[in-house]
């Protein structure tokens, strides 16, 4: 792997770039690997690459049906923040978060992991109470974050809407300061790039058609390449976990919806932090580039199209013109949708299944990005040693058997 | 013509340039500053040209200078601001916004000025910042990035945003129809015409000002008459026709499932005047259309050339459209640059209008089509066999001064002799796409044509099919057949037997036979250092041939890591020119074909649209509409202070002039408490369920039995939802044997009737039973406190309030003071309480008969805070506060109210669940703070350890806290883990000013536990 830095990029320069190498390979698929991971997104490389990394598990191959980041991993609005209410999420969140925080240094690749602070707004007395609520909750847990009045909101976000006499004012708001965001598709490559260097086999275009047991234990997957055979098998597919489990006969507690997206055209800096409004359904930050990121709610019904329907956009804007009044007059460039896999507590699954050598990560839902670097730490010790890591392991299949939910949707309706 | 030097005279020759000017009249507009003019009819872009500006704006990323290269929605170049302060609007098309009196325009991402741009630095060290760069390197220290980040951030994004708030209004419009056209060029007009003719009811929609697209400035005659003439005939016949409706200045935006369009029609923008009167700024269009019908035509595309980015180049149609149709030229002096026949028209129309022309240079070493021999005839000097390899430039890149031909074969270097020449613009052509934006919205598949070297439609599922040039179809004849049929067959599709048959009366057309075209991707530099120059692809993003083939190499191989890693396609005019060139190039850099490389996703809109537009009427005071109850008036004359609770406001209590928020909420306990008090409850959820299965359906959702209850009675319910956690809890009373009035929370009404329904329609459409929701049919209120009785017989009426015939949790049915009622002995204070509901018409009038009635008993209102702390001190659970979701009735000791007999209900086999089930669950309990004046802050945590610094275990929190005037101190309620082992245990909480509170666990009622005031 060549090591980027200003350095190397301006003995390149002198080349015109003509002597930089592929990123990663484009290997064909071997008969048998140690393990398989299906689904290139955020979660499926990370698993990979901390297989490879803490683990020495180099025999490996990642399976992706199209392109790697394909997913919604090269979809989504990029927020992390780990002020989530319940203990379990805040442990996994927040290593998450920390692991971001050198990310760039970890892969060598810039992934722009920017903690401009996430701000989430209060504009009912109960979302005031129960932000506060998870405020006592995180500051106790030693999460860092905390309630800001009006004014403080007013300061760090100048083109709010600040007035009393709006439909819903801003009576404060909840304030990770080392949340934010970070660029999607660096992610995805960064860790591909990582995982390919030590050897582990990224497979595009190869798609996971059925999958081989043999009395109970998982002997290998079809693909669209061909047979390869393994005996540990992690499913990592998000809005397709349905049917990839269900090639395997394990019928899962998802629904996929679709949740989308939308960018306004590049201006100068408006906005420095991201903005989540609850009440009103809607968030929003602006991008390097100068787009505003804007999304909300998810269409209100199951499918797998990725695409979703304007309603669900224009109860989105509607909300947030009236959050920033200065952006009406900004225009939308382009809308898109991702299909979430849903869990009934919004919380993920991070499991061992009946089926030996079967591993699943899913159930990300609306707000999975900001915790791939902790996922795919977990989950890569799951599958190493066989058995739960410890911060995975209050999110396995098993909790909606004994009914120990981790419910996040107490704290916020749409989590991102 | 003085201040428009590049104006050309309306009569040329045997033709007219500048139709649809209005030279009579001048239009002053102003430009960075500067003042100048033009004439009604002239777009900014038009206008600049006349007036000899040709440097527009500065690029992206290396700011070079840039000017206009197209004339419509495609332009990736000409970005400008228009307007003033709350009316800026920052990343304009220069060639789509239409000149007014005194328009103000500004260049964009430009410092200190467009002439002089610091930025341009940025081009000096392009070698170092080619596509990507930023993913190598901005890591050290591992803390600086958010200080390179700063600085990238302000280099980047085009225009500004106003700094006040928008002044203009939106709406929107709904509107269904039997064929929408899209395009309101040929084809569409065409389609339109045979549609209309077929009875079918017609939209057309175009987003130009006017109906006609190209018909001005492409080759071909219909009927024997230039195009134009037919045009105005036709949209003459289509205007008059009743079941017609034509638009301009619209925009199919988005074609999303069922073959539902959105369309923004922009109403004001080329006249702000029209806005001040009143006049909405943009509409809105909803429109199901049972058929579209796609004539969105073809985009141009340029070709990829060192420096082809310079001012000076532009698309050939755009030349020829400023001539013909703004009387402009766009330049002293050109050379048009083309694979194919279609540029010749340029070079026809420029030399007919007078302006000199250099030379045609095409790649192909043997052009036949008829316009081609046109053109030879017309004695253009047409050089084949060459291509433009590099242009020279003055002004630090902003004028063209010449440009160099060399000979060119395709796939090899350049070679051979090279010619400079001199000119001053350059018209390039590097072929047609279909504009096929729509058609894959809702994923139509497009394929490859290799004559057309594009995509052209294939197949969708929805009711959208393409004709003429977004078909694919550019032979004018071919393609008023081809539109004309589909009009025609769609209309009958859509309007079935009731289509009229009409004699096809299509006209004929013919047009120049043209040749084939020669595919050009990528011509090469002159010259060893090929690499120092630089061939756009995307003009806005600033991506190069180079940046494209650099992905490639690196391993980016799919379009779509290719589109991320380099920016291709992402700007704000989302690839229009350059999405087949790049794939043109990267056929070489990925050794594959275009079909196999595959195209990105089209996704909406297909120009951007305003987001004042999207919110429409709905923004502002009618955002989210406030939801009031009957004596909302009362309650705002009586000082109330609101709370919105979802989107109800309701009063949270009424302080008197002097009062504190605190002191008005303990006065209204204390009158509850003493007196008697009057609550506004009518937000309460209520929902009537009837038919034979209406108990059936109560004793499944809720936990308790319904069937039972006798007619006249209520019973206190709790809703689970499957994984056994309690989702909602109210009073249900039976109205008749098959009739049920159900209350819900508040926030639970919408969401309550919502899931009723999922159940009748997805599980139990057995069931017989219809669920209504009524919560706004009437208004309802609480008289609560030892006086209520006294009040309620203080008024006329036909109900007997006394103890002994109006037991507690029964209902009445009668009159009140002539209103008719429902009245209900239920109490939520814990206070001899009756709720009286009343039809909403008469709910103001019965709250203020009620509060005479009460004048002598000391009544007063009590608001929602009251409310919450008067059942706090009975113990009353509120559903969110004292449940968040993972709550379930044993856990706030509501164990009573679960049947243990029924079989089933929802939740039923969730609660058996080990977890659920398991004894040392976090549980309700009540918690007096040490020091009693102290209130614990709401949802602070215990913990199971003091412990110096974070983390600490913690064992549950509370859930509500509030000072109680009744008890004379500080109550709470709160989740303890074991908590009811645990009464009499002291527990801590450690508070974020670094104080702790300790708390003993006691049982949660704190007021009356034996329920003695209530039953009196
Ligand atoms: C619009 C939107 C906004 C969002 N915003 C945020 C946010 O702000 N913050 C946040 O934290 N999260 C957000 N999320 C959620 C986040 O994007 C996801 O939780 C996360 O990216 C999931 O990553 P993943 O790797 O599990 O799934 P994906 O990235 O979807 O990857 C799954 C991969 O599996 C592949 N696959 C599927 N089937 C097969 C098969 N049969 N064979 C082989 N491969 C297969 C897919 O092609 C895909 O590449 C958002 C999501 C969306 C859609």
């Amino acid at each position: 792997m060549k090591r980027y830095s200003i350095f190397s990029l301006a003995r390149n320069a002198a080349n015109y770039h003509k002597d930089w190498g592929p990123v990663w390979r484009s290997p064909e698929p071997k008969a048998e690997y140690d393990a398989v991971i299906v689904g290139a997104g955020g979660h499926g490389l990370a698993t990979a690459y901390y297989l490879a990394k803490n683990h020495n598990m180099t025999n490996i191959a990642v399976l992706e049906k199209g392109w790697l980041g394909g997913g919604n991993t090269g979809r989504n609005t990029t927020i992390i923040r780990s002020n989530y209410l319940q203990d379990e999420s805040m442990a996994i969140y927040e290593l998450a978060r920390s692991l971001y925080e050198n990310l760039s240094q970890e892969l060598n690749y810039n992934v722009m992991f920017s903690p401009r602070g996430v701000l989430m707004l209060c504009q009912t007395e109960h979302e005031l109470r129960a932000f506060k609520r998870t405020s006592h909750a995180n500051r106790l847990a030693g999460t860092e974050a905390r309630m800001i009045d009006r004014a403080e909101v007013k300061r760090l976000c100048p083109i709010i809407n600040d007035r009393d006499d709006c439909r819903y004012p801003i009576l404060g708001a909840y304030y990770q300061p080392r949340g934010g965001t970070a660029r999607h598709d660096a992610i995805a490559w960064g860790y591909a790039r990582g995982a390919d260097a030590m050897g582990v086999d990224i497979i595009q275009n190869c798609e996971v058609v059925g999958i081989d047991q043999n009395a109970g234990r998982i002997t290998g997957v079809r693909t669209s390449r061909g047979e390869i055979k393994t005996t540990k098998l992690a499913v990592v597919v998000a809005g397709s976990t349905t049917q990839l489990m269900d090639m395997a006969g394990v019928r899962m507690p998802i629904e996929s919806v679709s949740l989308q997206a939308l960018v306004s055209e590049p201006i100068k800096p408006v906005i420095d932090v991201v903005v989540m409004a609850n009440t009103v359904h809607g968030y929003m930050s602006q991008s390097d580039k100068g787009e505003l990121v804007i999304g909300g709610g998810a269409d209100p019904y199951n499918n797998f199209s990725q695409r979703g329907s304007f309603p669900a956009v224009e109860h989105t804007v509607t909300a947030l013109v009236e959050t920033f009044p200065i952006i009406s007059r900004l225009r939308m460039l382009r809308q898109w949708g991702g299909t979430v896999d849903m869990t009934g507590d919004r919380s993920p699954i991070i499991s061992m299944t009946d089926i030996g050598g079967l591993f699943v990560n899913c159930g990300w839902g609306t707000g999975g990005f900001k915790a791939i670097p902790g996922s795919g730490w977990a989950f890569a010790d799951t599958i190493a040693n066989d058995r739960p890591h410890p911060i995975a392991a209050p999110f396995s299949l098993n909790r909606y058997m004994i009914g120990h939910s981790i419910d996040e949707s107490v704290a916020a309706a749409v989590a991102h | 013509m003085s201040g428009q030097p590049y104006r050309l005279p309306a009569n040329v020759g045997s033709g007219t340039t500048g139709r649809i000017l209005d030279r009579s009249r001048r239009i002053a507009f102003s430009f960075d500053g500067k003042s100048l003019s033009g004439h009604p009819g002239d777009t900014v872009a038009s206008a600049l040209f006349a007036n000899g500006i040709r440097l527009v704006g500065r690029s992206f990323k290396y700011h070079r200078p840039r000017g206009v290269i197209g004339s419509g929605a495609d332009e990736p170049n000409a970005l400008i601001s228009v307007g003033e302060s709350g009316r800026h609007e920052p990343n304009q098309r220069a060639t789509q916004v239409e000149l007014y009196d005194g328009l103000v325009s500004k260049s964009q991402n430009n410092w200190p000025n467009l002439k002089f741009d610091i930025g341009q630095i940025n081009s000096k060290f392009s070698r170092l910042i080619p596509a990507g760069f930023y993913y190598k390197t901005f890591m050290w220290p591992q803390s600086a990035w958010m200080f390179y980040e700063h600085f990238i951030r302000n280099a980047a994004g085009l225009g500004t945003a106003a700094s006040e708030p928008d002044p203009d209004t939106y709406e929107h419009m709904h509107a269904t129809c039997d064929v929408l056209v899209v395009g309101g060029g040929v084809a569409g007009l065409a389609a339109a015409q045979s549609a209309a003719a077929a009875g079918a009811r017609v939209m057309v929609v175009d987003e130009c000002a006017r109906l006609g697209g190209l018909a001005d400035s492409s080759s071909g005659l219909i009927e024997s008459s230039p195009q134009t003439e037919w045009v105005q005939s036709t949209v003459s016949t289509l205007a008059a026709a009743e079941n017609v409706h034509l638009m301009t200045r619209t925009i199919a935006a988005g074609h999303y499932h069922h073959n539902w369009c959105l369309l923004l029609e922009r109403v004001t923008d080329h006249d702000p005047s029209l806005a001040i009167q009143g006049a909405p700024r943009h509409r809105l269009w909803k429109v199901r259309a049972n058929q579209i019908v796609m004539a969105t035509g073809a985009l141009e595309r340029p070709l990829t050339f060192a420096n082809n980015d310079r001012p000076g180049v532009l698309l050939a149609s755009a030349a020829r459209i400023y001539v013909n149709r703004y009387g402009v030229s766009p330049g002293r002096r050109g050379v048009v640059f083309t694979n194919n026949d279609d540029a010749y028209q340029t070079a026809l129309d420029l030399t007919r209008a007078g302006v000199p022309l250099a030379r045609v240079v095409d790649v192909r070493t043997d052009p036949r089509g008829e316009l081609v021999e046109e053109a030879r005839a017309a004695g253009i000097e047409v050089v084949t066999g060459m291509a433009v390899t590099n242009v020279d430039t003055v002004a630090a890149g902003a004028k063209i001064q010449s440009v160099k031909v060399a000979p060119y074969k395709a796939g090899s270097r350049i070679g051979g002799r090279e010619e400079r020449i001199e000119c001053d613009f350059v018209a390039v052509s590097g072929g047609w796409n279909p504009a096929v934006h729509l058609y894959c919205h809702t994923s139509g598949k497009v394929k490859f044509d290799e004559d057309l070297q594009s995509f052209k439609p294939d197949r969708s599922f929805d009711q959208i099919t393409p004709v003429g040039a977004a078909n694919g179809t550019y032979d004018l004849d071919g393609l008023i057949s081809e539109a004309s049929n589909t009009g025609a067959a769609v209309a009958k599709k859509a309007v079935g037997s009731k289509v009229k048959r009409s004699k096809s009366d299509r006209p004929l057309a013919s047009s120049p036979k043209a040749g084939k075209l020669e595919p050009v991707w990528f011509v090469p530099a002159t010259g060893a250092l090929n690499e120092g120059n630089k061939h756009f692809v995307d003009f806005q993003n600033d991506v190069t041939a180079a940046d494209l083939e650099l992905a490639a190499r690196e391993g980016y191989r799919s379009v779509e890591h290719i589109k991320r890693y380099t920016t291709l396609g992402m700007a704000t005019d989302q690839g229009k020119t350059s999405n087949i060139n790049a794939l043109g190039v990267l056929t070489g850099a990925l050794q594959s074909a275009i079909p196999q490389i595959g195209t990105t996703t089209f996704r909406p809109p297909y120009t951007p649209i305003s987001f004042g537009a999207i919110a429409g009427t709905n923004a502002g005071n009618r955002f989210l509409v406030v939801r009031r109850t009957p004596p909302y008036e009362w309650h705002c004359e009586n000082r109330a202070d609101f709370e919105p609770i979802g989107q109800w406001r309701r009063p949270y209590c009424y302080p008197k002039p002097g009062d504190s928020r605190h002191d008005a909420i303990n006065r209204e306990i204390l009158s509850v408490r003493n007196e008697v008090g009057l609550l506004d409850a009518s937000t309460l959820g209520k929902i009537e369920l009837k038919g034979p299965d209406a108990a059936k359906l109560l004793d499944r959702v809720y936990t308790n039995t319904f069937s039972t209850l006798k007619v006249g009675k209520g019973r206190y319910g709790l809703m689970l939802n499957e994984e056994g956690f309690l989702m909602d809890d109210g009073v249900t009373v039976r109205l008749a044997d098959d009739h049920f009035l159900m209350h819900t929370t508040s926030g639970g009404a919408d969401r309550i009737a919502g899931w009723l329904e999922e159940w009748l329609q997805t599980e139990w459409s057995d069931l017989k039973v219809y669920v209504t929701p009524v919560t706004e049919q009437w208004a309802q209120f609480a008289i609560a406190g030892p006086n209520a009785r006294n009040v309620l017989e203080n008024l006329d009426g036909d109900i007997d309030f006394s103890a002994d015939s109006f037991e507690f949790m029964s209902m009445k049915v009668g009159r009140l003071t002539g209103y008719p009622v429902r009245a209900f002995r239920i109490s939520f204070s814990g206070e001899l309480s009756y709720e009286i509901a009343t039809p909403s018409n008469f709910g103001h009038s019965l709250w203020l008969a009620l509060l005479e009635a009460g004048e002598n008993h000391g009544i007063q209102a009590y608001g929602t805070e009251a409310l919450h702390v008067l059942r706090a001190e009975k113990g009353f659970i509120v559903v969110g506060d004292e449940s968040d979701g993972t709550v379930t009735p044993l856990d706030l000791g509501l164990g009573w109210a679960v049947s243990k007999k029924k079989d089933d209900y929802i939740g039923k086999r969730s609660l058996e669940r080990a977890y659920l089930a398991a004894p040392k669950r976090k549980q309700l309990v009540g918690l007096l703070t040490q020091d009693p004046q102290e209130v614990l802050p709401d949802g602070a945590y215990a913990v199971a350890e003091l412990k110096d610094k974070p983390p600490m275990e913690m064992i549950g929190q509370v859930t509500s806290a509030y000072w109680s005037p009744t008890v004379g101190r500080s109550i709470a309620m709160a989740l303890i883990k074991d908590g009811r082992n645990r009464l009499g245990d002291v527990v801590d909480f450690p508070l974020d000013n670094g104080k702790v509170v300790k708390a003993t666990i006691v049982d949660p009622v704190f007021y009356d536990k034996e329920g003695a005031k209530q039953n009196v």
